[in-house]
């Protein structure tokens, strides 16, 4: 399967564009690394990618179909920054993870989450618990491209290298396609196979002056 | 966040939250209680109010008529019982009407696209730029007095506060990070609707509705007293304040005095319960 993102552009603003004319093709066995300061972009593409936000101009296809356009299950996942924006407050955790598409005990063995944990709410459990729930929920069956925006921020060193340690795995057996977004080099240099580095025209002019 | 931080800290976090909690459940259960005796003893004493005893006119409050007897000898207490029953039946259906017509049009607005939002939004501010007391009384007026016209009347004019909270609500539900991952994961709208929509909007559109019940009581009653609301075989609080008046000049206070604390006493009190309500479906609170 091959991601393709072509001639993106997309500002928030008129007149402020925070993506200019991007490309990128990813193949379902890469991991491709995206590295770009804070407020450049990194969450805004992610979006574009699994198609939450549609591009100004340019499309981003899945095996030549336009992923914004895709119904039902969107085989492009993202994960998200700010675990706790991303459940409902008001649903216990086994009615988060049932969202999913199916996913395994083995996953939810994998990212290290207790049984004890499924019937309480966001609001009882930590932030890293509950990324580790958004981690599994993105993992479902016809998941084929995973991206990881800043996933592994609130996680203490060791956890982190558990929930890595599994992904991997995962998306090796599984072929699936990685797009990882940190600000972490050591674990840049650890995921990814090829890294691209975003930058914006107003970004750029800055940073020379 | 729990299982770490000091034991002490939090328990006495948590013992505060619980007295608060248990102290507003409290107004609310005293609250309700209270309205809903007033209700049924009115429609209970419903002969008694009408009951004329001319052996009787015109008493002072006493023992046996704590709010005196009116000009033909009908018993205050029960009138103005009765009368607040008959308000609060009106109030009770126009504001469920308004209800209606706010979530309708709140989701209609939120949801339907930018023309219908900015109709329905340009609506809104066509209600509320006009005098509360004057657009009751123009439609009264022109569907004619009545009880059909106040209910109508107090309906109409109450739906765009509840309407704009709707219509801000579910917009900013639509932006929720969580409700758009729903549809990624192959959510259908319907389910999306049910499990994460209704949840959050309802309570807020039960406290709005509650909070409507003073409006309406005081507004029906408000037109009432005016002369344009129920007629005069409908007593409402509004009919007996009234007809107090012209006799307030002879002398006979408490014709009016008690009704009307009784009236200010029941608006006070629905306040006092959609604030309770309001505090114990809080979004932080949903966790209980
Ligand atoms: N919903 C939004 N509306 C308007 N502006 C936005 C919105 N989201 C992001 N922005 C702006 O777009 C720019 C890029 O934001 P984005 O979140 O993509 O950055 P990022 O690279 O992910 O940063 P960080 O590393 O801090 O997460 C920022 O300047 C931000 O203020
Ligand atoms: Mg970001």
């Amino acid at each position: 399967m091959r991601l393709e993102a072509k001639g993106i552009s997309f500002g928030y603003k008129k007149g402020v564009k925070i993506l200019d004319q991007f490309q990128i093709t990813i193949e379902n066995h890469e991991r491709v690394g995206i590295v770009a300061p804070s407020g450049f972009g990194k969450t805004t593409l992610c979006q574009i990618l699994s198609g939450y936000i549609k591009p100004a101009s340019g499309q981003v296809l899945l095996d030549g179909k336009d992923i914004y356009k895709i119904q039902g299950y969107c085989p492009v996942q993202m994960i998200w920054q700010h675990p706790e924006k991303a459940v409902n407050p008001r649903l216990r955790m086994k009615d988060i993870i049932a969202e999913g598409d199916g996913i395994d005990e083995r996953i939810m063995d994998g990212l290290g989450i207790e049984r004890d944990w499924l019937n309480r709410f966001p609001g009882e459990l930590s932030g890293g618990e509950v990324q580790r729930f958004c981690i599994a929920r993105a993992l479902g069956k016809r998941t084929k491209f995973l991206i990881a925006d800043e996933i592994s921020t609130m996680l203490d060193l060791i956890t982190q290298s558990q929930v890595w340690n599994f992904l991997l795995t995962e998306v090796a057996e599984r072929k699936i396609g990685l797009i990882v977004v940190t600000h972490s080099n050591l674990l840049m240099e650890r995921i990814a196979t090829r890294q691209v580095v975003l930058s914006s025209e107003p970004a750029k002019s800055l940073l020379f002056h | 966040m729990n299982n770490t931080g000091s034991v002490t800290i939090l328990q006495k976090y948590q013992r505060k939250r619980l007295n608060q909690r248990s102290q507003t459940l409290l107004v609310l259960a005293f609250g309700s209680i209270f309205l809903l005796a007033i209700t049924v003893i009115g429609t209970l004493v419903g002969d008694i109010a009408i009951t004329t005893n001319f052996t009787q006119k015109n008493f002072l409050p006493q023992i046996a008529h704590p709010f005196g007897t009116d000009w033909l000898g009908r018993d205050m207490l029960a009138r103005t019982l009765k009368g607040m029953s008959i308000s609060i039946y009106i109030g009770l259906f126009a504001s469920v009407i308004s209800a209606v017509i706010a979530a309708i049009l709140g989701a209609a607005a939120a949801t339907l696209g930018k023309k219908v939002d900015a109709v329905i939004t340009w609506f809104i501010d066509l209600v509320m730029g006009i005098p509360h007391l004057l657009l009751l009384i123009l439609i009264s007026y022109a569907i004619g007095r009545g009880t059909f016209g106040v209910v109508v009347a107090v309906a109409i004019s109450h739906w765009p506060v509840l309407t704009r909270i709707i219509r801000g609500e579910i917009l900013q539900l639509k932006e929720a990070n969580y409700i758009k991952i729903a549809g990624k994961l192959g959510q259908s709208k319907m389910k999306i609707v049910v499990k994460h929509m209704i949840p959050h909007v309802f309570p807020q559109f039960l406290v709005g509705l509650v909070l409507l019940f003073p409006h309406a009581i005081l507004h029906e009653a408000a037109l009432t007293f005016l002369g344009f609301g129920l007629p005069p075989e409908q007593p409402g609080i509004g009919i007996i304040l009234s007809e107090s008046m012209k006799y307030l000049s002879l002398g006979m206070w408490w014709l009016a005095l008690f009704p009307g604390m009784v009236l200010m006493t029941t608006v006070l009190l629905f306040d006092l319960v959609g604030g309770s309500l309001r505090k114990m479906i809080d979004p932080h609170s949903a966790q209980e």
